[in-house]
């Protein structure tokens, strides 16, 4: 099966299963997440119109899988994006101009490698409470070293090549350069880094959602869904199966999507995943 | 040898200091006190006469610099103030903590070791055999798992259905408790271990000396033993000094989960009721152990592979 790039295909399936899915949440669930909730109903086993069971307040939890995941991709896919903006600013601008800039970029790069993103997170949303905004801020803020570092170091090489001189030359200015020269020049290593980015925003929302720090209920997210699993489980532990295998098919998703486009960029790219 | 440790040491030090300014900014621009949120618990009205007393009884009424510089002072003599629950020293507090979230760490890091890496070496010795692809298999699912999704089936398994083992709490250090948090924090470095383990053997396969050892005729176990293991180990000694240094950090969900006393749960319970000075020791703590272990990967580097110390 040589060629064939099996994690690019399996993680492309994934993710667009899941997308779909969240967009076309409306459509497909029968019944509303939060809304319909009927004490009668309360923790059926999965059967031909609950096909995941249902929840302690009768809710279907096929419905509220289906809806967590609009909340689930909106935090991975967002943060990702305000990680990378500021992961790819800084790191451009500072291998760019050097000087006490590049020294300041450093620095906070290393202060944010030294505390673990969930830790970070976890502080943040203590602050500014429970919700969505909160955990796009709290997650955007906290996971951008790693592009940051990447950025730079392509900036590094890319810096001495002949077309960045030349548009130099030719009086282009500073931003343009960034934007026009190197900016496109490393689009595959950051591309891979924000897939796999995109996975762990997703796990650590899960995560937060759990502790009771991320999104609030009623609205279902994975995260806080598992939270109120928790206390039933032993009654109904499709309540506590299904939200998980999500987060778990959503992450799988995208880290072989991620796998996949590294494998498809740069066949002889270290394996690193950290 | 020896300055490149002490060098390597102090370089923690300009880390730390930033690490807690941050810390302390974030926090002191935090809305709401603890002094508000002790009144707020719905029992009594919040009492502004009440709030100012707490604040100034805490010293939280002086300005943020000031406050930080006590701080920074506080920090150089190993105190890292006192709690607002229980009015104890944030060391102490931490120091009743610690030991238990160490315990986890190893017990989680021993099971990802002996497992992970083992699997990862005969996975690339076969390569594109049955045992590999399963391996792959397994290692990229435990990287995309949810812990705590595990963690929560791993009790519903063998707690609440099989009744083997208990399902959450301490029990005074008994190892029957330790046994499925440790598994559950132990999965995704285990995963990541498989995994860098076999990519590092592949990758060493194709290096010169290898086909040299084997042209010139050296057996297999030999050229395993001699060129492949001292060559995979550097890269696997990162990937455990990465992954045990940021345990403590992953561990906070879990410990959460499994109501394990250690300094996760705490700094869990600590944000919910804004224990700002225990909250801000844990993360320091956290970083601290961050830190040190990679220094100490660092320092045993510079030992096995004399070539890094120059660089």
């Amino acid at each position: 099966m040589r060629g064939f790039n099996l994690n690019l295909w399996l993680g492309g399936f994934l993710t667009v299963l899941v997308i779909a899915g969240a967009l076309f949440a409306p459509l497909i669930a029968s019944f509303d997440p939060v809304f319909d909730a009927n004490l009668m109903n309360s923790e059926l086993p999965p059967d031909a119109t609950f096909w995941f069971g249902t929840d302690a307040q009768g809710r279907d939890v096929f419905s509220r899988v289906l809806y967590g995941a609009q909340v689930s991709l909106t935090v991975g896919i967002v943060s990702q994006i305000i990680n990378s903006v500021i992961g790819l600013s800084l790191g451009i601008s500072a291998a760019y101009w050097g000087g006490w800039w590049d020294d300041l970029v450093n620095g906070l790069t290393n202060v944010m490698l030294a505390i673990p993103s969930l830790i970070f997170a976890l502080a943040i949303m203590a602050i500014l409470g429970p919700g969505l905004p909160s955990l796009l801020i709290a997650l955007g803020l906290t996971n951008w070293s790693w592009t940051c570092r990447i950025a730079r170091s392509s900036t590094l090489s890319l810096k001495a090549q002949n077309y960045v001189q030349a548009a130099q030359t030719l009086g282009y200015s500073d931003t343009r350069i960034m934007a026009t020269q190197l900016l496109p020049n490393m689009v595959g290593p950051i591309l891979v880094i924000s897939t796999l980015g995109i996975g762990s925003a997703v796990l650590a929302e899960a995560a937060l959602s759990f502790l009771g720090l991320g999104i609030s209920p009623p609205f279902p997210s994975w995260g806080n869904m598992l939270t109120d699993a928790r206390e039933l489980i032993v009654i109904a532990p499709w309540a506590a199966v299904f939200p998980g295998l999500a987060i778990f098919v959503t992450v799988l998703g995208f880290n072989l999507l991620g796998d996949g486009l590294r494998d498809m960029l740069d066949p002889h790219m270290r394996t690193r995943s950290e | 040898m020896l300055r490149f440790t002490i060098r390597r040491l102090f370089q923690v030090i300009p880390t730390i200091i930033a690490v807690a300014m941050l810390i302390f900014i974030i926090f002191s621009v935090i809305p709401g006190s603890f002094a508000s949120s002790l009144m707020s618990d719905g029992k009594t009205a919040s009492d502004p006469e009440m709030i100012a007393r707490l604040n100034e009884q805490f010293g939280l009424d002086k300005p943020v610099y000031e406050r930080f510089g006590t701080y920074l002072v506080g920090l150089a003599k190993l105190d890292l103030g006192t709690s607002f629950r229980t009015r104890e020293p944030v060391t102490k507090v931490i120091n009743d903590r610690i030991w238990a979230s160490l315990k986890l760490a190893i017990a989680a890091m021993v099971l990802a070791v002996v497992i992970g890496v083992p699997l990862g070496f005969i996975a690339a010795l076969k390569p594109g055999s049955l045992l590999d692809s399963i391996t792959m298999i397994g290692a990229v699912s435990g990287l995309s798992l949810p812990q705590f999704w595990l963690g929560l089936l791993l009790m519903y398994l063998f707690a609440l259905i099989l009744g083997w083992l208990p399902s959450f709490g301490y029990g005074g250090g008994d190892f029957k408790y330790l046994i499925l948090p440790a598994i559950t924090l132990g999965v995704t470095p285990l995963a990541l271990l498989a995994r860098t383990t076999r990519a590092g053997v592949l990758e060493i396969m194709n290096e010169d000396f290898i086909r040299t050892a084997q042209s010139k005729g050296m057996s297999n176990s030999r050229m395993i033993r001699w060129h492949l293991t001292r060559n995979v180990m550097v890269l696997v000694v990162t990937t455990i000094g990465l992954q045990f240094g940021s345990m403590m950090g992953q561990a906070v969900v879990i410990e959460k989960l499994f109501a394990w006393p250690g300094i996760g749960s705490l700094l869990v319970d600590s944000v919910s009721i804004r224990d700002i000075p225990v909250v801000q020791g844990t993360i320091l703590v956290i970083v601290l152990w961050f830190l040190l272990i990679n220094t100490f990967v660092d320092i045993i580097y510079a030992a096995i592979d004399p070539r890094i110390k120059q660089t």
